[in-house]
Formats: structure tokens, C-alpha cells, sequence
């Protein structure tokens, strides 16, 4: 092995996702901060929505671009800044919002685009250990059933974000 | 949404749904003009036992008393939600921000009422700090599970806890946002999705109502 420091650090960094977020958010972040690669999976603009002092949950969107030949599947996320990480779906049956988590996980199809946004799929932050403030970025990993995982840093936008409020700003 | 084979329609229902259709359409028009003559009318309200609105008794994010009869005098938006609600409640808290925003003068005219579905995780301050976010005042509304249950019957809102893994819950409820005029009587909904403008004009009327 022509370099066994890395050959040593790198189940290390597999096993423990938590010690890659620390890494990645050491990191400067690139001049182009909103979209990371992955494979041929382009994840773009991801964005929370702030949370209230106190407030326990918060809402994860963005998009995720598959531009391979082949679908994927986005199947787990964690972060350092929730007790727990889920993908949900949110549906609306006669009036009633029903939210649900997908432990299967939501596809991305090839040559396609996976949405998360307001009104449709979200990543739940559940338990956060601090608030979400506007112009923050906290960091996120990714887990997809092909391309692997994926550390993204999730910008924090004003609670009005992605509502289609024109008036409200962005 | 899959929509059903024409193919596979029985004869008769195909021949006569439509005209069945609109003589329904048509008695739905006649009710609710009975109905809206009613209302203006001043008419017996007795009547109208099964709408929605009704008593009850909550406490609002400052600690004071809250009920269907504090609320008379100014026509107000009321709907229903919780703080742990990552998606629905913070995006029609905003739209309503942004909604009487553009009204001007006419979005001061109505109260915005948020109803907690669930008093076990929203204290009177953590409620508090949660309607902070939403650049607009709204009265933000908790009680007892039994007050919880009077309020959610005089709305004939639905909601239900759903266990999530590990022990934790989401509640599904209704998302439309019930319009209730200066005496208290429902006027009309918003549902959740609606068009934009067509939500703003709907606040424009509960704002002269």
C-alpha cells in the first residue's frame, strides 16, 4: 500500500460519518457553495428553513439532478445538528396534511430530478440541538443507494424560503 | 391522479351522469344561496348548529384567556397546526404574512388564529418563540387536551398522533384555514395549495366582513 496513512483513515472516515462532517465543515467551502457532486448525482441548492428558539424540528429541500444512465435512490441523511435525520413525504388527503417518513427511501431517476421542497418531500431534522438561523449553513450527509454518501452543507434561509411569496423576498 | 376507463362506464350512469351532475351542481348553487341569504339576512343563525365555529376556551402565547366570544368584533383566520411541523404550518404562516402584507390597511382588519394540536410538546413559550418567525402578529392558541377537544370539535378539524419510529409522533390535521367574520360565523376556507390571488381576495371579503 503505497499510502497507509490514508489506507488507515479511510474505513475510519466510513465508519464514522460524524468525523467527515468535521472535516467538511473545516473546510473553506468552494466559491460555488450550493451545489455538490456526487457521482452523477448534482445535489443543488440545499437549503433548511430557520427554526424559532426552541423550536425542535426543521424542514431540509433541495434538488437532487441525476444526470447517469442508471436511477438511484436516496436513501438516509444525518446531521450533527439532529438527534434523528428522516426522509418524509407530505401528502394531502381531503384537507388533512398527512407527513410520512419513507424508510425506503425516494428515487432519483436516471437522467432526472429528485425535488424536495415546501408542500412535497422533505429531510426532517428531528431533536435539533440548536437553532437554525438565516445565513447559517449546517452540514448534511447523504446517503444514496448507489453513489454513495455524499457531505453537503445545507444553507439556512428565512421562513418565508420557497413558499412562491414573491412579496416576501427571498 | 388515474382517471377512471370511459370504456369501462356502465351505459346509464354515462348517458345521465352529467345532467345528474349538474342538478346537484345546481341544488349545491341553490343551498348556498339560501344560505348566503340567510347569513345576510340576519336570519335565525339557530340553524346553523352544525357549521363550522363554535364555543371555546384556549389560552393564547401570553397567558390570556381565549374564546369564540373574545374573538367577536373583528373577522379572523383560524387554522390549526403544530410547531414540530416542518413544512405545512411555517409555509402558511408565511403565505398569511406575505397575504395581509399585500392587503395593506385591509390585512390589519382580521385576526390571525393558530391553534396548537399539540399542547403535550407546545408550551405557552415555546409557542411564543415559534410565531416570532412569521413576520406578521397571530394569535397562537393552546389548552388542555380537553379544551384541545372542544376547539377541534366546534371546527370539525381532524387531527390524529402518528407513532413514528423511536417513539415519537407526527400528527396528521387539517391545513385549510377556516374564515370567520366579525360575529364569530364562517364565512368560508383557504385551503392549503390554493391560488395565491385567489386567497387574497378571499382575505379582502373577511377583511369587510
Amino acid at each position: 500500500m503505497k499510502f497507509p496513512i490514508l489506507a488507515a483513515i479511510a474505513p475510519g472516515l466510513a465508519i464514522a460519518p460524524g468525523l467527515a462532517l468535521a472535516l467538511a465543515t473545516a473546510i473553506p467551502a468552494p466559491a460555488i457553495a450550493q451545489d455538490f457532486q456526487v457521482g452523477k448525482l448534482s445535489i443543488q441548492q440545499p437549503w433548511a428553513r430557520q427554526t424559532a428558539v426552541g423550536q425542535a424540528n426543521g424542514g431540509a429541500f433541495m434538488k437532487i439532478a441525476n444526470s447517469g444512465k442508471t436511477a438511484d435512490r436516496l436513501l438516509s441523511a444525518t446531521s450533527p445538528v439532529a438527534g434523528v435525520v428522516e426522509v418524509h413525504t407530505m401528502s394531502m388527503e381531503g384537507g388533512v396534511m398527512r407527513m410520512r417518513a419513507v424508510p425506503e427511501g425516494l428515487p432519483v431517476p436516471a437522467g432526472g430530478t429528485l425535488e424536495l421542497k415546501p408542500g412535497g418531500y422533505h429531510i426532517m431534522l428531528i431533536g435539533l440541538k440548536s437553532q437554525l438561523k438565516p445565513g447559517d449553513k449546517v452540514p448534511l450527509t447523504l446517503k444514496f443507494e448507489k453513489a454513495g454518501t455524499v457531505a453537503v452543507q445545507v444553507k439556512i434561509q428565512p421562513v418565508s424560503h420557497g413558499t412562491g411569496n414573491s412579496h416576501a423576498g427571498s | 391522479m388515474p382517471e377512471a376507463d370511459p370504456g369501462k362506464r356502465p351505459p346509464l350512469l354515462s348517458r345521465w351522469g352529467p345532467v345528474l351532475l349538474l342538478l346537484a351542481m345546481g341544488l349545491l348553487v341553490v343551498a348556498l344561496g339560501v344560505g348566503v341569504v340567510r347569513q345576510f339576512s340576519g336570519g335565525p343563525t339557530s340553524g346553523y348548529s352544525s357549521a363550522i365555529g363554535g364555543p371555546f376556551t384556549m389560552t393564547d402565547q401570553n397567558g390570556r384567556t381565549v374564546t369564540d366570544e373574545s374573538l367577536k368584533g373583528r373577522p379572523y383566520a383560524i387554522f390549526f397546526g403544530f410547531t414540530r411541523c416542518p413544512d405545512v404550518c411555517p409555509t402558511t404562516l408565511s403565505h398569511m404574512a406575505a397575504w395581509r402584507k399585500q392587503l395593506g390597511r385591509d390585512g390589519d382588519k382580521f385576526d390571525v388564529v393558530f391553534v396548537s394540536v399539540d399542547p403535550e410538546h407546545d408550551s405557552q413559550q415555546g409557542l411564543a418563540s415559534y410565531l416570532t418567525l412569521f413576520d406578521t402578529p397571530v394569535t397562537g392558541l393552546r389548552g388542555t387536551p380537553e379544551q384541545l377537544a372542544g376547539i377541534v370539535k366546534a371546527y370539525k378539524v381532524f387531527y390524529a398522533k402518528v407513532p413514528q419510529a423511536g417513539g415519537d409522533y407526527t400528527i396528521d390535521h387539517t391545513a385549510s384555514i377556516y374564515l370567520m367574520d366579525s360575529k364569530g360565523r364562517f364565512i368560508g376556507t383557504i385551503a392549503y395549495g390554493e391560488d395565491q390571488r385567489t386567497a387574497v381576495e378571499k382575505l379582502q371579503r373577511l377583511a369587510s366582513s
